[in-house]
C-alpha cells in the first residue's frame, strides 16, 4: 500500500469518526445543558433522538406523497420539525414528570428509563417494530473527492456542518441570551437566583425541552447513517453519558472535547480490530480514566 | 397450652421482624410446591434466583444509598462460571464426536476454534467453578469498588460507570463468540458431576435448594442490617460527613455493601444457570440490571422479603402480559417505574407497613375493646392493647426485614 | 527534614497555615496554639476564616502550605477518619445528627469500637457500651429521651446530642462551631455549664459571636480577621483591645 492510499484511508476513517463525532456530540450537548443546569439525568434522551429521527422519516414521507417536487427542500424543514416536536414532548416530559423529581437524581434516572420504555412502545405501536429510514434528497447522496482515492460522503459533510451550527448556535445562545444569562445563574446559586426574580422552574422548563429539542436535531443526523426503529435511541445513549461525564459534567467545551476523542478512538480502533473489540477497548479506556479522575477532563472548580 | 406458647413466640416474631421471612419460607417452601406444576414451579425458582439480585440492592441501594445499575455484571459472572462447567462436562469427545473437534463446546466448533482455550481448562474442576462463581465477582466489585469509593464517586456517576461496565462485557461476550458462545449464550447444559439435571426429581431439588439458600442470604443479610454495620450503612446514606467525622472510613463500608450485592447476584446467577440450563448476554446488559433494580423497587427497597415478592410480582406479570398483550407490557413497566419512583418509594413495604398493618391493628384494637367491655375490665389495667409502633419511626424503613 | 519540629507541650501547634481558594487566602500564614484543658474561643467577624480553620484542622479541607501537629504528630496530610481517631473532634454549625435513629443510637454508632467494616460487624451492644451511652446522655441531659426520634428532638437539643456524639470519642481536642446558635437564653446557660464541665481532662476550641456566652466559658480568646489573627489574650484584653474594637467589637 502506497503512502497516499494509507493516508486517504487515515482521513476516510478518521471522517467516520467524525460522523459518529457528530452525533455524540449533539446528544452530549442536549444531555450535558440538562445535567449542568439541573442535576438531571435523562435516560430517555435516546427517545427525544428517536423522536427526531421519525419526524424526518414522517415529513419525508409526507413530501414524496403530496409535494415531489419538493422532496430536495424537504430536509431542512425536517430539521426544523425535528426540533420543534422534541422540544415540545421534552416540554410535557419535564411539566408531568420531572419537576416532581428534582432533589432526587437517583429517582430520576429510574423515572426516565421507564419513561424510555414507554416511549419506545409507543414508537412500536405508532411506526411498527420494523426499522425505517427517510428517502434522504438527492442533494446528500455521493460523495465529494477533494483528491483522487479520497472520497468523503457527502452525508457526512452535512451533518458536521449541522452539528457545527447547533453547537455554535446552543454557545451562542448560553452566554448571549437572557435565556443563557437566567440558565447560567441558575447553575451557579439557584437559591440566589430564585432571590433575583428568575423564575427557576420555567428555566428548568425550557432548558430540558432545548437539550431535548437538540436531541431531536441529532435524530436528525443519525437518519443520514442509519435506520430507524423503536430502540434506536439506546444504541447511542450510553455512549451520550460517557462523553458528558468524561468531559466533565457541566463543561460544554469537555463536551466536545470527550465527544471528539471517543467517537476517533473508536473509529481508528476499529481499523485494527474489530468492531466489538474496539468498542469494548474505548469503553474500558474511558472507564478507566474516570476511576483515576471521577470529575472527568475538565471539572468545574470546586472548593476541596 | 397454644396460647401461652403462641404469647410467648408472637412478641418475639414481632420484634426480630422474623415472622414476614417465616411467612415467605413456608410460602415458597410448601404452599407454591403444592400449589403449582414443575413447570411453573421452575418458573418460580428462575425468578428466585433474580431475587438473590435484589436482595443485594436492598443492601446495597436501600442501606447504602448506592444505586448500580449494572448488577447484571454480576449475575451474568456467577452465571457463566457455573455454564462453563457443565458445557465442558456436557461436551466430553464422546457426545461431541461429530465436532471437527470432539471434546470441545459446539460454539467453539462452529467458529472453528480447534483447541480449547487455556483459561477454560480449570473450569473442568467444579472446585475451581465454585470458588470462581464465588470470588470473581466479588473481587472485581472490590476493585471497581475501591477505586470509585475512595475517590468520593457516588450518585448518578457511579450509577453511569456501572452501566457502561455492564456495556463493556455484553460487547466482549458477543463479540468473542468463538470463546463464550456469543449472543446465544452456552445452552444445551445437561448434566452436573454426573447427575442429570434435566429430570423432573432434579427441578424439584434444584429448587428447594435456590429456596434454602435464599432464606440462608435473608437471614445472613438481615443480621447484617442489625448490626452495627447495617446502622452506619443508614447513617452515611444520610450523613455521610458525619459519619466520617466520628472516625469511619465510609469508602470500606460502601465497598461492602457492594461486594456483599455482587456475591449475592453471582449465586443468583449460578442457580439460574441450573435450573433453566442455559446463559446469555442477555442477562449481563444494562436492560436486564435496570429490570433487576425494579424488583427491589417494587418490593420495597428497604425490605428483603419485600425484595423477593417484588421479584416475583414483577416476573410473573411479564410472563402473563407479555405473552397476551405484549404492547401493553411496556407501558405497564413504564407505569412500574414511574409509580414507584413518583408514588410508591416504599414499595410493597411501605403499602404493607404504611396502610394495610396500621388498618389491620386499628380492628384488633376495635375488637378487643369490645371484648373488654364485655367482660367487664377491672381498674387500673394497663392501657392499650397491642397497639400503635413504638418510637414515631416510619415503620416502611424497619418493620419488615 | 525540612520542617521545623516544634517540640511542645501543646496540645495543638498550627504553624505558618495557609489556604487559598482560587488564589484568594481564607487563611493566611496562621500560627496557634492551644494548650491542654484550655477551653479557647474563637472570635471574629464573619469571613475571618473561623469556620475555615476548623475544616482545615479535621481535614474537611486540605492546607496549601503550613503544619498542623496534635500531640507532636503531624495532621495536615492525614484523611478525617484517621484525624478523629487521633482524638479530635469537631461539631458542625448546624447539628449533624442522625434523624431516622434514636437518641441511644446516635450516641451508640459513636462509641470508639468496631470502627472498621467486621469490627462493626462484629460489634456487640455490651454493658461498657450501654453504661458509657447512658453517662453520655446523663451529661448532655437526654437521659430520659434515649429511644426517642432524634428528628423529633428541638433544635437545642439535638446541638446537645452533636456534643454528646463527640463526648462518646473522648476526644482530647474538641471543636465547636456556634454550639448555641438557635438556643434560648436559659439553654444557653445550660450549655455554658455544659461547656465547662467536659473541658475539664481536654482541651476544646469554641467559635462563638455571644459575648456573654464567651465571657462565661473563655480560658483564653482568639480573635481572627482576614485570616490571620488580630489579638489574642484574655477576654478583658481583647476587649480593651484598640485594634479589635476597630475591627469588631467597636459598633
Amino acid at each position: 500500500m502506497t503512502f497516499s492510499e494509507m493516508l486517504n484511508i487515515g482521513l476516510m476513517q478518521g471522517f467516520a469518526g467524525l460522523s459518529l463525532f457528530s452525533v455524540l456530540l449533539l446528544m452530549g450537548l442536549g444531555l450535558a445543558i440538562i445535567f449542568g443546569q439541573m442535576g438531571v439525568i435523562n435516560m430517555a434522551h435516546g427517545e427525544f433522538m428517536t423522536i427526531g429521527a421519525y419526524t424526518i422519516y414522517f415529513v419525508s414521507h409526507l413530501a414524496e406523497s403530496y409535494a415531489p417536487k419538493l422532496v430536495a427542500a424537504y430536509f431542512p424543514v425536517a430539521i426544523v420539525a425535528a426540533f420543534g416536536f422534541a422540544f415540545a414532548a421534552g416540554w410535557a416530559v419535564e411539566w408531568l414528570f420531572i419537576r416532581h423529581l428534582y432533589r432526587r437524581p437517583l429517582d430520576t434516572l429510574l423515572a426516565t428509563w421507564g419513561l424510555s420504555l414507554g416511549m419506545q412502545q409507543i414508537f412500536r405501536s405508532a411506526f411498527g417494530a420494523k426499522e425505517v429510514s427517510p428517502t434522504l434528497p438527492d442533494w446528500l447522496m455521493g460523495s465529494w473527492a477533494p483528491s483522487a482515492g479520497l472520497d468523503i460522503p457527502i452525508n457526512g459533510l452535512f451533518v458536521m456542518a449541522l452539528t457545527l451550527v447547533v453547537t455554535g448556535g446552543v454557545l451562542l445562545a448560553l452566554y448571549r441570551s437572557r435565556w443563557g444569562l437566567r440558565v447560567r445563574a441558575t447553575v451557579a446559586n439557584r437559591v440566589m437566583a430564585n432571590a433575583t426574580g428568575i423564575n427557576t422552574r420555567q428555566t428548568d422548563r425550557l432548558t430540558f425541552a432545548i437539550g431535548c429539542g437538540i436531541a431531536g436535531v441529532a435524530g436528525a443526523a443519525f437518519t443520514t447513517i442509519g435506520s430507524t426503529g423503536p430502540t434506536s435511541g439506546s444504541l447511542y445513549i450510553v455512549d451520550a453519558f460517557l462523553v458528558v461525564t468524561f468531559g466533565g459534567a457541566a463543561s460544554l467545551l469537555g463536551t466536545v472535547v470527550s465527544a471528539f476523542g471517543i467517537a476517533q478512538t473508536q473509529s481508528i480502533a476499529e481499523f485494527f480490530i474489530t468492531g466489538s473489540m474496539a468498542k469494548v477497548l474505548t469503553l474500558s479506556l474511558i472507564v478507566l480514566i474516570l476511576m483515576i479522575r471521577p470529575q472527568g477532563l475538565f471539572a468545574a472548580k470546586v472548593r476541596r | 397450652m397454644t396460647r401461652i406458647t403462641m404469647n410467648r413466640i408472637k412478641p418475639w416474631l414481632d420484634r426480630s421482624g422474623m415472622g414476614s421471612v417465616l411467612l415467605l419460607a413456608l410460602l415458597l417452601a410448601v404452599v407454591f410446591p403444592l400449589a403449582f406444576d414443575l413447570f411453573r414451579l421452575n418458573l418460580v425458582g428462575k425468578y428466585l434466583s433474580y431475587a438473590f439480585v435484589a436482595l443485594g440492592l436492598v443492601m446495597l441501594w436501600g442501606y447504602g444509598g448506592v444505586l448500580s445499575l449494572g448488577q447484571g455484571v454480576f449475575f451474568g459472572l456467577g452465571g457463566y462460571g457455573m455454564a462453563m462447567f457443565l458445557k465442558l462436562e456436557a461436551s466430553d469427545p464422546v457426545t461431541t464426536k461429530i465436532q471437527s473437534t470432539p471434546g470441545i463446546p459446539d460454539f467453539m466448533d462452529w467458529n472453528q476454534v480447534t483447541a480449547l482455550p487455556l483459561w477454560w481448562e480449570p473450569f473442568r474442576h467444579f472446585p475451581f467453578a465454585l470458588v470462581a462463581i464465588l470470588v470473581v465477582p466479588t473481587l472485581l466489585a472490590f476493585v471497581i469498588g475501591f477505586a470509585m469509593f475512595k475517590r468520593r464517586v457516588g450518585g448518578v456517576y457511579f450509577a453511569i460507570i456501572t452501566q457502561a461496565v455492564a456495556l463493556i462485557l455484553t460487547v466482549l461476550i458477543i463479540g468473542q463468540q468463538g470463546y463464550t458462545g456469543g449472543v446465544n449464550g452456552m445452552t444445551d447444559l445437561k448434566t452436573l458431576l454426573g447427575w442429570d439435571t434435566r429430570t423432573n426429581g432434579a427441578k424439584y431439588i434444584l429448587y428447594f435448594l435456590t429456596v434454602a439458600l435464599l432464606i440462608g442470604a435473608i437471614v445472613l443479610c438481615s443480621s447484617i442490617q442489625k448490626s452495627k454495620l447495617g446502622t452506619l450503612l443508614l447513617a452515611m446514606r444520610d450523613k455521610e460527613d458525619r459519619v466520617r467525622f466520628s472516625g469511619y472510613d465510609v469508602a470500606m463500608f460502601r465497598v461492602f455493601a457492594f461486594c456483599l450485592a455482587a456475591l449475592l447476584s453471582s449465586i443468583g446467577g449460578a442457580l439460574f444457570t441450573l435450573q433453566v440450563g442455559f446463559m446469555s448476554p442477555s442477562l449481563v446488559g444494562i436492560v436486564p440490571s435496570i429490570e433487576m433494580v425494579i424488583f427491589a423497587a417494587v418490593g420495597g427497597r428497604m425490605s428483603l422479603v419485600g425484595a423477593v415478592y417484588g421479584a416475583l410480582l414483577v416476573n410473573f406479570g411479564k410472563t402473563y402480559f407479555s405473552e397476551s398483550f405484549p404492547d401493553l407490557w411496556l407501558f405497564l413497566m413504564a407505569a412500574m417505574f414511574l409509580g414507584v419512583v413518583l408514588a410508591f418509594p416504599d414499595g410493597l413495604a411501605g403499602l404493607y407497613a404504611n396502610k394495610l398493618k396500621p388498618w389491620w391493628m386499628r380492628r384488633r384494637s376495635r375488637r378487643s375493646e369490645a371484648t373488654d367491655q364485655a367482660t367487664a375490665a377491672s381498674p387500673g389495667r394497663p392501657g392499650g392493647p397491642a397497639g400503635t409502633p413504638a418510637g414515631g419511626r416510619s415503620e416502611a424503613t424497619w418493620g419488615l426485614s | 527534614m525540612g520542617a521545623v519540629m516544634s517540640n511542645t507541650d501543646f496540645v495543638l501547634a498550627v504553624e505558618d497555615l495557609t489556604v487559598s481558594f482560587d488564589g484568594f487566602k481564607a487563611i493566611d500564614a496562621l500560627t496557634l496554639y492551644v494548650d491542654k484543658n484550655e477551653l479557647r474561643v474563637i472570635i471574629g467577624p464573619n469571613g475571618a476564616g473561623k469556620t475555615t480553620l476548623l475544616d482545615l484542622i479535621c481535614g474537611k479541607t486540605r492546607a496549601s502550605a503550613g503544619s498542623i501537629k496534635f500531640k507532636n504528630a503531624e495532621m495536615s496530610r492525614l484523611p478525617e477518619y484517621q484525624i478523629v481517631r487521633s482524638g479530635i473532634g469537631r461539631k458542625f454549625q448546624t447539628p449533624s445528627i442522625y434523624e431516622n435513629l434514636s437518641v441511644f443510637q446516635n450516641l451508640e454508632v459513636s462509641f470508639p469500637r468496631g470502627r472498621g467494616v467486621f469490627g462493626a460487624l462484629a460489634f456487640k451492644r455490651d454493658d461498657e457500651v450501654r453504661d458509657a451511652v447512658q453517662s453520655v446522655a446523663a451529661e448532655i441531659g437526654l437521659a430520659d429521651q434515649l429511644q426517642l426520634e432524634a428528628g423529633l428532638l428541638s433544635h437545642g437539643q439535638k446541638q446537645w446530642l452533636e456534643i454528646g456524639m463527640l463526648l462518646m470519642q473522648d476526644p482530647e481536642l474538641l471543636m465547636l462551631d456556634e454550639p448555641i446558635a438557635g438556643m434560648s437564653v436559659r439553654e444557653r446557660e445550660l450549655t455554658a455549664e455544659l461547656l465547662k464541665r467536659i473541658c475539664k481532662g481536654r482541651s476544646m476550641i469554641v467559635i462563638e459571636h455571644d459575648m456573654e456566652f464567651v465571657k462565661q466559658i473563655a480560658h483564653k480568646v482568639t480573635v481572627m480577621h482576614q485570616g490571620k489573627i488580630l489579638a489574642e489574650g484574655s477576654m478583658e484584653q481583647v476587649q480593651a483591645d484598640p485594634r479589635v474594637i476597630d475591627v469588631y467589637l467597636g459598633h
